[in-house]
């Protein structure tokens, strides 16, 4: 692909481990370049994006009419693998995706703290992933992405698989996290202060973190799920004193930082966008980076708000409710730093710039949706109704899936070192622009009208509002071409890229694209904070060191 | 073409503040589960002492994993000085207690006054011991590497960490089982 890729081979006790890529062959071994790596999780996780989309469609398929024409295993088992491919498969492990491919080189490291750990962490996704669908065909799950006994202790076989499967993928996000953190904490380039560290290097701590305390306790409850299945322990099962509702207040234990999992970097990548294409410092560094570690704390307590109507203490209900109310804060304290980030900016509306706006839209009305979601009595109306598939797609689509769609185009030239064609570019944004807010806009009215969600029939009142969603759900799906053949042909024949086409002040593009295998001829040292746009300090936010400047100070 | 000759840039970190990090981060993530199970423990059998297993035989277990952990800080003391005879022995001695621990817990598993599967008591029981009996396995083998490598002499009073990092797992370990100690047989 570039002239300055080539590959190393090392003996270690493992056998044969690879470094960096020479040919495309070197994607599929055993890794150990965060870059190559990075590029692994976004195919990867790419591919299982366009499985699960496929499966939102034939979802939207079976609704376009209100009787059933799928059994209602298959329906089930469609939205059961369309969740869990969409949360465990795509949005988790892309993430992670963009925090290996630009943490080490934002923060002016060679790699990450631990290369071998980083690719047993890819090369669990595939795994982990390959065992979740494989229960798709030996037997199928009915029980949702969220698996609640005592549906989920029913006996398909593919449900024994699913929570292997997510077992396995819990263990590479784990196994990611301690990998991010001492990378940030420990790798930064001279000159590069906790300060000056870019927001996306943040938001990784914070998200980090939150896999950390969160992961085990949901591996833990998958355990123990799995002893009852095979073993016939009882944790679960009400007539031996076991209890339901503990793996809902364990499982959403994890599941509501998940939320933040999924979200958190994206923010990340939307603060690295923003002030690029406004050609302006960040507005509120410090409150965006607080606000990511308040959002990580505060997010641990809230996870009872998923259960208002399971049968929690009706008294419990209230802190719950007004925890999940007090997120909206640190929320709102982003969502207004972006706005005065752009404000009086010279706004350039490239392709990454339409994806990172149209994230702030639609993940405020996903945040505000979530609000009214949070206040107990609207809770019990809607809940479980289209008003929460609403609102949770407003989140992850239009809020995560917005985010990598902004990162994918504005670090596709430092990746594959040509540039993307900027007018398919910004077809694909107003194709998935336009296809998302017609599918999932008119479910709030539906959610609020009652129409249950999960179900494969529905009343016939809702049939138009349903059609208008299916619609718009096919050309959201359509929408996902423009965006394949514009990367592909573009990472084969693209104009080639200067190194800085976006004039970012960040590391990552202070170095070739792509990068070296070894990321920087010498040390950056770090004289500036990231988003010193227009303060009157030459071009780039690093000095080229002498060579002495790159001995690091003894400790 | 250039990598080749470029020295690479490497922003090498302090390798003992790494692993030391490393391994308390692994530490937190294996308090959460474990301690996820304590919580499972208290909703499940309410508070109270409510199981009523063999008290004297929890504390014969405890009192193992302790005297393992005294063998195992005055090992790591020993080849802190130096001393690889004085080190191997003591390791060896934390790895026969660590055996002994495991032979305890499956005298007490099959004397238990519940099965696996009888009630939520045999789930809670058996879990968070085996759960807990997994970890020391996974300790003894650790242990038995160690003592391996340290009859080769390949620790040395200013290289060890291999050792150091064997010790933190087995404390850790063993506060584990004391916890578990109180919340399974006590309480
Ligand atoms: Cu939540």
């Amino acid at each position: 692909m570039s002239d300055n890729a080539h590959t190393e081979t090392t003996h270690s006790a493992a056998g044969f481990v690879r470094h960096g890529a020479a040919s495309w062959r070197d994607y599929f071994t055993f890794n150990t370049d965060h870059k190559v790596i990075g590029i692994q999780y976004f195919v990867t996780t790419f591919t299982f994006f366009l499985v699960g989309g496929l499966l939102a469609m034939l979802i939207r398929y079976e609704l376009l009419t209100p009787p059933a024409e799928f059994s209602t295993t298959t329906y089930n088992s469609l939205f059961t693998i369309h969740g869990s491919i969409m949360i465990f498969l795509w949005v988790i492990p892309a993430m992670a995706g963009f925090g290996n491919y630009l943490v080490p080189l934002m923060i002016g490291a060679d790699d990450m703290a631990y290369p071998r750990l980083n690719a047993t962490s890819f090369w669990l996704i595939p795994i982990g992933g390959l065992t979740i669908i494989a229960g798709y065909f030996v037997g199928q799950s009915n029980s949702g992405w969220t698996a609640y006994p005592p549906l989920s202790l029913q006996p398909p076989v593919g449900q024994t698989l699913w929570i292997v499967g997510v077992i396995i993928l819990g263990t590479s996000s784990l196994l990611g996290a301690i990998n991010f953190l001492v990378t940030i904490a420990l790798m930064r380039a001279p000159g590069l202060t906790p300060g000056r560290l870019p927001l996306f290097c943040w938001a990784m701590v914070s998200t980090s973190l939150m896999a950390l305390f969160a992961t085990p306790v949901l591996t833990a409850a998958l355990i123990m799920l799995l002893l009852e299945r095979l073993l016939g322990m009882n944790f679960f099962n009400v007539n031996e004193g076991g209890d339901p509702l503990m793996w809902q207040h364990l499982f959403w234990f994890y599941s509501h930082p998940a939320v933040y999992i999924m979200v958190l970097p994206g923010m990340g990548l939307v603060s690295e966008i923003l002030p690029v294409f406004s050609r302006k410092p960040v507005f509120g560094y410090k409150a965006i980076a607080a606000s990511s570690m308040a959002i990580a704390i505060i997010g641990f307590a809230v996870w009872g708000h998923h259960m208002f109507t399971s049968g929690m203490n009706p008294w419990l209900r209230i802190p719950f409710m007004l925890g999940s109310m007090v997120i909206a804060v640190p929320t709102g304290v982003k969502i207004f730093n972006w706005l005065g980030t752009i404000w009086g900016g010279k706004i350039d509306l490239k392709t990454p710039m339409l994806f990172a706006l149209g994230f702030l839209g639609m993940f405020t009305i996903g945040g505000l949706s979530g609000v009214t979601l949070a206040s107990v009595p609207v809770d019990i109306h809607v809940t479980d109704t289209y008003y929460v598939v609403a609102h949770l797609h407003y989140v992850l689509f239009g809020g995560s899936v917005f985010a990598l769609y902004a990162a994918l185009y504005m670090w596709f030239p430092k990746i594959t070192g040509r540039m993307y064609n900027e007018a398919w570019g910004k077809i694909h944004f107003w194709l998935n622009f336009v296809g998302f807010n017609l599918t999932f806009l008119p479910m709030h009215w539906l959610g609020l009208q009652g129409m249950p969600r999960r179900v494969a029939e529905y009343a016939p009142q809702f049939q138009t509002v349903n059609q208008i969603a299916s619609i718009g759900g096919f050309l959201l799906g359509i929408s996902a071409l423009p965006f394949l053949v514009n990367a592909l042909v573009s990472w084969a024949r693209g104009p080639k890229a200067v190194d800085n086409p976006w004039r970012s002040l960040t590391l990552e593009w202070q170095t070739t694209s792509p990068p070296p295998v070894h990321n920087f001829a010498v040390t950056p040292v770090v004289t500036h904070g990231p988003y010193d746009y227009g303060v009157g300090i030459a071009p780039t936010g690093v000095a080229a060191p002498a060579a002495a400047a790159a001995a690091p100070a003894g400790d | 073409m250039t990598a080749h000759t470029l020295a690479p840039a490497r922003t090498a970190p302090d390798e003992g503040l790494k692993r030391r990090l490393s391994l308390w981060l692994f530490f937190v993530s294996e308090t959460m589960m474990f301690g996820s199970l304590i919580l499972v423990r208290f909703h499940l059998w309410g508070p109270g002492r409510v199981a009523h297993l063999d008290q004297v035989l929890g504390l014969d277990l405890t009192t193992i994993l302790l005297l393992s952990s005294g063998t195992m800080a005055h090992a790591e003391a020993l080849i802190g000085k130096g001393d690889r005879k004085g080190f191997v022995r003591y390791i060896a001695a934390t790895l026969i207690l660590g055996l002994l621990f495991l032979v305890g817990l499956g005298y007490e598993w099959a004397h238990a006054p519940f099965g696996p599967t009888q009630g939520v008591f045999g789930a809670v029981f058996f879990t968070m011991t085996g759960m807990h009996g997994a970890h020391v396995l996974g300790g003894v083998i650790f242990l038995f590497i160690v003592l391996l490598r340290g009859l080769r002499g390949r620790y040395s009073a200013e290289s060890h960490w291999g050792a150091e990092a064997c010790a933190m797992y087995w404390h850790f370990v063993d506060v584990v089982w004391v916890f578990y100690y109180m919340v399974l047989y006590l309480l």
